[in-house]
Order: C-alpha cells, then sequence, then structure tokens
C-alpha cells in the first residue's frame, strides 16, 4: 500500500495512456524517497526561504475588514517571489526532477504564473524549459509570456479547441508521451493523474500550515473560514491542508461563475455538480455534455478558466468537509478595483473571485482569505476591456 | 453467442481474421468515426475491406484525445464539428461488423458517461468484436473488462515500450483479442522510420502473451507494415496516414482504398 492516495474516495486514479505508467511509478516512488530525505526537505525549504521569500505575511486589511465589520485576514502569496503560490510547487517539483537525472521540464500555464515560477526555478537550476499555453491565455496575459521568455523558457502557444487551459494541459501530458524519458511534467494544479494530486498537496500545504500558525499567533484562535478560489484548486487545497481537521473552520472553494451558472459560460464544475469525468488522467468534477465530450469553460481569469478540478476537492465536497460557491465575471471585477482602492493590493483576477465571495458575506466572525497571487497581470484585459 | 457454432463471439471473431489473413500480417486499417462525415466513414471502411483490411479499427472522436498526434485529433474535431455522435460512429460499427471484425477506440470518460455497462451493451448489440480503451491502462476501471467478457467483446490491451516488464507480464496474462504493441514513445502519427526499439518491444510483446501481436503508431507505408510483420507482428495497424488520406482527397474511399491496397500488396509479398 502506497503512502501516496491514488484516490479520493471515487476520485483520482491514472486514466492516461500506458506510455506514462512506468513514468508515473517512478515519480510516486522518487517522490516517496525525497520525502524523507532530510536533505531534499533542508535545500527546499531553504530555497523557499532564501530564493521564494517564505513565510509570507498574513496581513490584517484594514479597510476591508472594515467595511465587512469582522477582521478579514489575508494569506499574502502575492509576496512570494514571481507573484504568486505557483513557486512553492514549482520549486519543489524541479528538485525532483533533478533528482530523477530529468534535464527538461515542461508545464502548462493559464494565467501564465505557473508558466512564470516554472520558468524560473528552470533558470534557477540550468534546466531546459517549455511551457505550453494556449493562444488566447497569450493573448490576456501578454507580460506573463514575455517574463518567461526573459527567463529563458520556450513558450509554445496552443491553437486547438477554445485555446485556454485545458487545451494547454493536453499538449503537455502529449508533450509528455512522447518525451518522458527525459522530461519531468511539472504540473501546475492538484490535478491530472496520482500521484500528482498528492504531491501538489503536499508542496502547497506551507501555505496553510504557516497561515494556521500566523492566525493563532495573531488572534490566539483559529479562523471561522477559510477561502480560497478554485481554478484546479491548488492555493485552496494547499490552505485547507493545514485546517482539515479543525472541524468548527468552514472551508470555502470559490469558482469561476463565467456569465453565471445559469449559462454554459463558466468554470463551476464543483459548485454545479452533476456527474463526475475523467479529465486529463483523473476522476474529478468535470464539465462535460451528455456523451462524454468535455465542454469548453469560460472565465475572465484565466486561472480559472477549467472545465476539471482537482479529484480531492470533490471529495471533499461530498464529504461535506468543504462547500464550493461560484462568483461572476462582474462580480470579481469588482472585488479586483475594490481590494486596489481599500487595500493598495492589486490582486490576480483569480484570487479576487475569492475576495469578492468573502466581501459579499454579511455574516462571520473571522475570514482568512488566500491571496494567491498579484494582478499585474491582468491590467491590461481589465483595463483595455 | 457462440451457441450454435455459426455466431462467433467478438474474441472468436477477432481469432479467425488473424488465423485467415492470407498475407504475412493481419492488416488493419484504423479510421475516424464521422470524418469527414458518417456517411463517408462507412464507404471508407468498405473501401478497406474490398482492399484487403482484415479488422477494422474504428475510432470514436473525442474532445480531448491524449494518445493521439495532430492529425488525428484534428480529424476528430471535425467529425465533431460534422456532428458525429456515439449514436452515429456505432452505426459506422454495425456497417462494417457485417463483413470484417471492427475494433472501437474510445476515450474512457465516454466509455463511462452512460456507465460502463452500459456502454458495452450498445457496442455489442452493433455487431462490434472489441475495444480498445487508450486511457484505460491495466489497473483501472475493472468494471470494462468485466462487461466487455459478460457480452463477448475482446477488450484489447496497449502495451508501451515503457511498460515495465512486470505490467507487460500482467496485461500479457489478460490480453483478449489482441495485443496493441505501441511501436514508439509517443502519440499516433506518422513517422519516417520505426521506432528504433520496435523490434524489441515486439519481441518483448510476444514472449508476454499467447494474443496476436498488432503493431501500431507510426506505421504508414508498405516497406514499414513488411518490416513490422518480418520481425513478427502478427498484425499491422495503420491509422494517421488513412486518415491524412480521407481529408486530402475529393473522394476519402477510393482515396484510403488505395492506400489499404498498397499495404496489402506490401504484405502479400514473399519473404
Amino acid at each position: 500500500m502506497s503512502a501516496v492516495e491514488h484516490r479520493f474516495g471515487q476520485y483520482g486514479g491514472q486514466f492516461v495512456p500506458e506510455t506514462l505508467m512506468g513514468a508515473l511509478a517512478e515519480l510516486e516512488q522518487a517522490w516517496e524517497r525525497a520525502h524523507e530525505d532530510p536533505t531534499y526537505r533542508a535545500e527546499l525549504d531553504s530555497l523557499l526561504r532564501d530564493f521564494g521569500g517564505r513565510p509570507t505575511p498574513l496581513y490584517k486589511a484594514k479597510r476591508l475588514s472594515e467595511k465587512a465589520g469582522r477582521p478579514i485576514y489575508l494569506k499574502r502569496e502575492d509576496l512570494n517571489h514571481t507573484g504568486s503560490h505557483k513557486l512553492n510547487n514549482a520549486l519543489g517539483q524541479a528538485l525532483l526532477a533533478r533528482r530523477m537525472g530529468k534535464q527538461r521540464i515542461i508545464a502548462e500555464t493559464g494565467a501564465g504564473q505557473h508558466g512564470v515560477a516554472t520558468a524560473t526555478v528552470s533558470a534557477l537550476l540550468g534546466m531546459e524549459c517549455v511551457v505550453y499555453m494556449g493562444t488566447e491565455d497569450t493573448r490576456r496575459q501578454k507580460p506573463n509570456v514575455q517574463r518567461m521568455e526573459l527567463l529563458g523558457a520556450t513558450v509554445k502557444p496552443v491553437d486547438a479547441g477554445a485555446k485556454t487551459l485545458k487545451e494547454a494541459t493536453s499538449a503537455a501530458i502529449r508533450d509528455w508521451v512522447t518525451n518522458v524519458e527525459s522530461t519531468h511534467y511539472v504540473i501546475g494544479s492538484v490535478v491530472g493523474p496520482a500521484p500528482y494530486p498528492a504531491i501538489v498537496r503536499d508542496l502547497q500545504r506551507v501555505i496553510g500550515d504557516e497561515a494556521r500558525m500566523q492566525i493563532l499567533e495573531r488572534e490566539g484562535r483559529l479562523p471561522g473560514r477559510v477561502i480560497a478560489c478554485v481554478g484546479g484548486g491548488s492555493n485552496a487545497i494547499g490552505t485547507f491542508a493545514a485546517f482539515l481537521d479543525d472541524d468548527e473552520v468552514e472551508l470555502i472553494g470559490v469558482e469561476a461563475g463565467g456569465e453565471g451558472i445559469d449559462t454554459p459560460m463558466h468554470g463551476a464544475p464543483l459548485t454545479v455538480g452533476g456527474r463526475a469525468g475523467i479529465l486529463h488522467g483523473s476522476r474529478s468534477a468535470v464539465m462535460q455534455d451528455e456523451e462524454g465530450q468535455i465542454v469548453q469553460a469560460h472565465s475572465i481569469s484565466a486561472g480559472l478558466d477549467y472545465p476539471g478540478a482537482g479529484p480531492q476537492h470533490a471529495y471533499l465536497r461530498d464529504s461535506g468537509r468543504a462547500r464550493y460557491e461560484a462568483v461572476t465575471d462582474r462580480e470579481a471585477l469588482a472585488a479586483f478595483r475594490e481590494t486596489a482602492r481599500l487595500e493598495g493590493i492589486i490582486p490576480a483576477l483569480e484570487t479576487a473571485h475569492a475576495l469578492a465571495w468573502t466581501l459579499a458575506q454579511s455574516d462571520g466572525e473571522l475570514d482568512l482569505v488566500c491571496l494567491s497571487g498579484r494582478g499585474d497581470k491582468d491590467l491590461a484585459e481589465v483595463l483595455g476591456g | 453467442m457462440s451457441e450454435n457454432g455459426t455466431v462467433l463471439n467478438g474474441l472468436d471473431r477477432i481469432a479467425a481474421a488473424f488465423a485467415q489473413t492470407g498475407k504475412q500480417a493481419a492488416l488493419m486499417p484504423y479510421l475516424m468515426g464521422g470524418y469527414p462525415t458518417l456517411a463517408d466513414s462507412i464507404e471508407i471502411g468498405e473501401a478497406c475491406v474490398q482492399a484487403g483490411a482484415d479488422i477494422i479499427e474504428l475510432g470514436m472522436p473525442y474532445s480531448d484525445p491524449l494518445a493521439d498526434g495532430p492529425v488525428i485529433h484534428a480529424a476528430g474535431t471535425q467529425a465533431l464539428q460534422a456532428g458525429a455522435n456515439v449514436a452515429g460512429v456505432l452505426e459506422v460499427a454495425r456497417a462494417l461488423a457485417q463483413s470484417v471484425p471492427v475494433v472501437l477506440m474510445c476515450y474512457a470518460n465516454m466509455v463511462f458517461a452512460p456507465g460502463a455497462e452500459a456502454f458495452v451493451e450498445r457496442l455489442a448489440k452493433t455487431g462490434a468484436s472489441g475495444l480498445i480503451v487508450p486511457d484505460l491502462p491495466l489497473g483501472e476501471g475493472p468494471e470494462v473488462g468485466e462487461a466487455c467478457r459478460m457480452h463477448g467483446l475482446a477488450l484489447v490491451p496497449l502495451v508501451a515500450p515503457t511498460t515495465t516488464p512486470e505490467r507487460l507480464a500482467e496485461i500479457g496474462k489478460s490480453a483478449q483479442g489482441f495485443m496493441y504493441t505501441v511501436s514508439v514513445v509517443g502519440t499516433t502519427g506518422e513517422r519516417s522510420e520505426l521506432g528504433e526499439r520496435f523490434a524489441q518491444v515486439l519481441e518483448r510483446a510476444k514472449a508476454s502473451t499467447r494474443a496476436p501481436i498488432a503493431l501500431g503508431f507510426g506505421i504508414s507505408t508498405p516497406e514499414q507494415a513488411l518490416q513490422a510483420a518480418q520481425a513478427g507482428a502478427d498484425g499491422v495497424i495503420v491509422g494517421t496516414r488513412l486518415v491524412r488520406a480521407a481529408g486530402e482527397s475529393a473522394d476519402p474511399a477510393g482515396a484510403v482504398g488505395a492506400v489499404v491496397g498498397e499495404l496489402a500488396a506490401g504484405l502479400a509479398q514473399a519473404r
């Protein structure tokens, strides 16, 4: 029995071409060994601290708190190097790739934050890096394309389907199928075949571990609610992980409501529910039609514009431990502007979904929101449109 | 199904096809269901049979085909845009199964959408002989194998150059119909030469199972097909080359039939 979860209830698994099965087993073994190896942990911790800037602060957002009538704390992952939580995972996986003797790194990216983080650690470790990105996203997240190229990565535009994160992920998996012996695929979220959802969660749980300690220091209590946005769901699961056993803490994942969850134009498979499906190697909540064709998601936020979600989220939803809600494009944009004006923090559009949900609540005693990333990359999209 | 000896179940029918090719190996063309249209698919399949196909592999178009290269991916996308759906592609299977064993290649999410049992039952009713699920490796979704056993269909496994010896042994033990042996590390698509490891891959596969070995991914010319047969493949699968031919011609059935004819002639050559 492996220590790394392959399944979360009925969700998860390894629905991939046979060609990848050997590599998944190799990855799992390497992860188990790295996990037990103090030198791996020590190197990762020192890079997270000295290169990444961890621990990130937990900031009491004064004016948002005043407006809400209760304390709102922001876990400042936007202050992580490269501007989002994505670095936590990219660093851990790149060190793992090096242990496995893989010199080539590939990644998918939606908003570009995971691509930038992966390009950054590839530069740091002197590895070749290729990032797949849908052409709709290379358009709306242009600054991140420029950053990746400056960092020495090759950005491969993907023109299939809706030209967003789903297609970029498929293209990355096809590259991996072709180059699996030389290449490590740094998946950017808690999606994909096992062992990825567990590995990415464990690498992101530093967010929740720090936040839990920080809030106890500051307030002498746990938050009433922990809130995070969910595309694939890595910042959310990383934050939730530390609070799973604290039954009194409510866990809220906020998905992309797009133009409304009563329309087909959204990215909220967990909120909407329906039959589970298989996407990118695991069974989870998926937007699909009657016959099992995956349908296109829609969100103003490239990082949430994805028709699936991590299998552990589907499990947490079914078990009732976490709750999932959707916020529309319009509501997210309003929170984006409001947070900028009230706090002097420009959040990523993804993060703005979590903020919008939080600000819309009239109840509650103490909220902790994962401020997963900064919004500089979104300025052209928001101000231009 | 085989109660009176004249109605063969899928496994028997596939075995008979491998036994009676009259060639150095069974010729197994792949066609994308509904590409360019459903009517074309039936004509293309019939042309393949006329030209010497022994078994037809029929692709179900899917939104996210992770094991396929750009040509088959694009053909699937176009088929879906042209209105192909499960019912339509199963009608193609039904039409072709009258003259040749048909094996459906379908991604896992579509098999599970109505439930594995319901999907397999529906497939069996068309007269198809088998099912290949390229993203259902050994160990996942045992209910698909159960349903296939119940309905007399072969659930054809894939093995790759990267398959570990332990997995290969397990897959070999349970293989039904034939073992789909992937010749390269990669997705479907034409390649100028067979993968450098193809002979070794074939040898490994043959040693692992009593099922016939069909080699696929990257085979596009009569020379490559013959090379595969001479290295011991019991069948050769040609996909992308034929899908490309169907897309490039105003007469898709004629174009595909011509290529299949050349492949059949190549395989008919004496050793």
